[in-house]
């Protein structure tokens, strides 16, 4: 089912700022700021009332308060890449653009403090910093790694890094941090801090990465996936997955609702764009 | 000013001629969280199938200038789980429901009909017989006047007389108002014009096409000239068939276009991925647009556009 505190109205932009290669972008929103959870996502129409791009784009969170005074803010990492997101990431503060959320299911807490790792790619490093503050306020350990071609492109804000104990950083180009993925340093950092929950967020080949891994060492593996989307709310059927069920049977699960975070063992990673056999109504 | 904002289809009356359009609102229980379901003239559900059906591989969905590809593949519950859970939750909510079906042979739709003939709370059945038919290596039925004629007969001779029957068409053919005809003749109460257009996308940066299946139906604004055109040549042959339109409509302004040329209610499909509340806005922009050009009824609206040839 829909999150059901989907909430859809205008929001107007009160910060939008150029930081390497994103924008960190505030909305100012009403008290659904109170109901988004690290892991949530946000769908906000682009390019103006008569624009060419007729879908909404979908943003995982970054962060979301709700003030004492009622007022509500909403913190979004955009990644200027596409027509939409180029459109979102040039609007001025003062402008208001029509956004649904909060979207999709979130990142589970533990209930007892455990050693947590966060992995994220590129911008999915953004939910990552508000779910490492829900952990560390629960007594867990938190250790990060993030990953991405280029220095600039590695989104990780002093304020978010307070709340890790230590953060890894991974650049194809050597610019930042150790040359190489994700991946490579995972292994020695899960033996290191004996992590037994990993987090991840970013492009789909690196979660399915992160998913080979976690399961060499049988550790649970939550994700944040990125499927193509039109409307975010459920009712296109084109964010699709081949996903085992908890009775086994795989089925296409609409990432926009059973998503966009799910259980990273249970997500046919290698047969992510083809219909398994096996599956439900093939 | 009273305006009459009703409108029938084959003797059905709904209160106001907004639909949803059948594969772009699922079967309403994620529209729900946005607005009654009763406030539609009618949910068209998802086309449903005999069997579970996977639908195709991802990328499924590609957007075009003022449109979108998608290849689905109608992917959905069949029809024992819709009848089971859908269908009673529909019926819940007040909603007046169109059920769409499809099948991939002419059996299929005969079993269809039989599986829907004493449903209650049906208040038309939508023959979809513009997707993919194995029977005719990958033609729709609906392209071609004997292939759709079969089908649709198939649905009237199994679904007993009460309920009324509206084939949805492709406009991917030569002639739309001969497979109209042809239609009519085997059975068919009401129209829905039109389905999406056969498109595709090819990546340049990858240099292969976007899609999985290469192909996949166009939809959006970008195919609304289409639909006026189809709606406005099926409407100069077949006078009085009721016609459901649909293609692109994102507006009050796009709607009542549509109903000039000819429908007798408007299907809203793409522009609900863009927002999902946009079939209650162009509902309300309709109306007041009738309004404001001096119509008293919605009736007096549909097929203005023809006043001038027939006078």
């Amino acid at each position: 089912m829909i999150n059901s505190k989907a909430t859809q109205i205008d929001a107007e932009i009160i910060s939008n700022k150029r930081i390497g290669s994103y924008n960190h972008m505030v909305f100012a929103v009403n008290e659904l700021a109170g109901s988004c959870r690290p892991g949530n996502f946000v769908a906000i129409a682009v390019g103006g009332p008569s624009s060419s791009m007729i879908l909404r784009r979908a943003f995982a969170i970054y962060r979301a308060t709700l003030r004492a005074d009622g007022i509500g803010l909403l913190e979004l990492v955009v990644a200027p890449q596409g027509n939409g997101s180029k459109w979102l990431a040039a609007q001025r503060v003062g402008q208001k653009v029509n956004l649904i959320a909060p979207l999709g299911t979130a990142f589970g807490i533990p209930t007892e403090p455990v050693h947590a790792l966060l992995v994220g790619g590129g911008y999915g490093s953004a939910p990552l910093f508000a779910l490492a503050e829900i952990l560390k306020s629960r007594g867990c350990r938190v250790d990060m790694v993030l990953g991405a071609s280029t220095a600039g492109k590695i989104y990780a804000p002093l304020e978010g890094k307070r709340s890790v104990n230590s953060l890894t950083i991974t650049t194809d180009d050597a610019s930042a941090g150790t040359m190489g993925r994700v991946s490579d340093v995972l292994p020695a950092l899960i033996e290191e801090h004996q992590i037994e929950l990993v987090y991840s967020c970013g492009p789909m080949a690196m979660l399915e990465a992160v998913t080979a891994i976690s399961q060499a060492f049988g550790i649970v593996h939550q994700c944040s996936v990125e499927e193509a989307m039109a409307c975010g709310i459920g009712v296109c059927m084109t964010c699709v997955l081949p996903v085992a069920g908890d009775d086994g049977v795989i089925r296409m699960i609409r990432t926009c609702i059973e998503g966009p975070v799910m259980d990273g063992n249970k997500v046919l990673w290698s047969r992510s764009r083809e219909i398994p056999d096996g599956v439900w109504g093939k | 000013m009273n305006f009459n904002f009703g409108t029938s289809i084959a003797g059905t009356v709904f209160p106001n001629p907004i639909f949803t359009a059948s594969g772009c609102a699922g079967s309403g229980k994620e529209l729900v969280h946005f607005f009654p379901l009763n406030n539609l003239g009618a949910i068209v559900t998802k086309s449903i199938m005999l069997k579970p059906r996977s639908g195709r591989a991802t990328p499924r969905m590609a957007e075009t200038p003022s449109g979108m590809l998608n290849s689905i593949g109608l992917q959905g519950p069949g029809i024992e789980s819709f009848l089971e859970d859908d269908i009673p939750w529909l019926r819940d909510q007040g909603a007046r429901i169109i059920v769409s079906i499809a099948g991939e042979s002419v059996d299929d739709y005969a079993v269809l009909a039989r599986k829907l003939r004493n449903v209650p709370g049906v208040s038309a059945l939508e023959v979809n017989i513009s997707c993919p038919n194995v029977e005719n290596r990958g033609q729709v039925f609906a392209c071609n006047p004997e292939t759709a004629r079969d089908a649709v007969a198939a649905v009237r001779r199994n679904i007993g007389g009460e309920l009324p029957i509206i084939a949805k068409l492709s406009p991917d053919v030569t002639d739309i108002a001969s497979i109209a005809e042809s239609v009519v003749a085997a059975g068919a109460d009401g129209l829905a014009l039109i389905n999406t257009l056969l498109g595709m996308v090819i990546d340049t940066n990858t240099m292969a096409p976007k899609l999985s299946q290469r192909t996949g139906g166009l939809s959006g604004p970008a195919i609304r000239p289409i639909a006026v055109r189809a709606i406005y040549q099926v409407r100069t042959a077949l006078p009085t068939i009721p016609i459901v339109g649909m293609g692109g409509v994102t507006s009050g302004r796009d709607a009542f276009e549509l109903v000039l040329a000819g429908a007798n209610a408007v299907s809203i499909g793409t522009a609900t991925f863009g927002d999902p509340m946009a079939a209650i806005v162009i509902r309300d922009e309709l109306e007041e647009i009738c309004i404001s050009k001096g119509f008293t009824s919605f009736n007096d609206v549909i097929s203005y556009a023809h006043r001038t040839e027939s006078q």
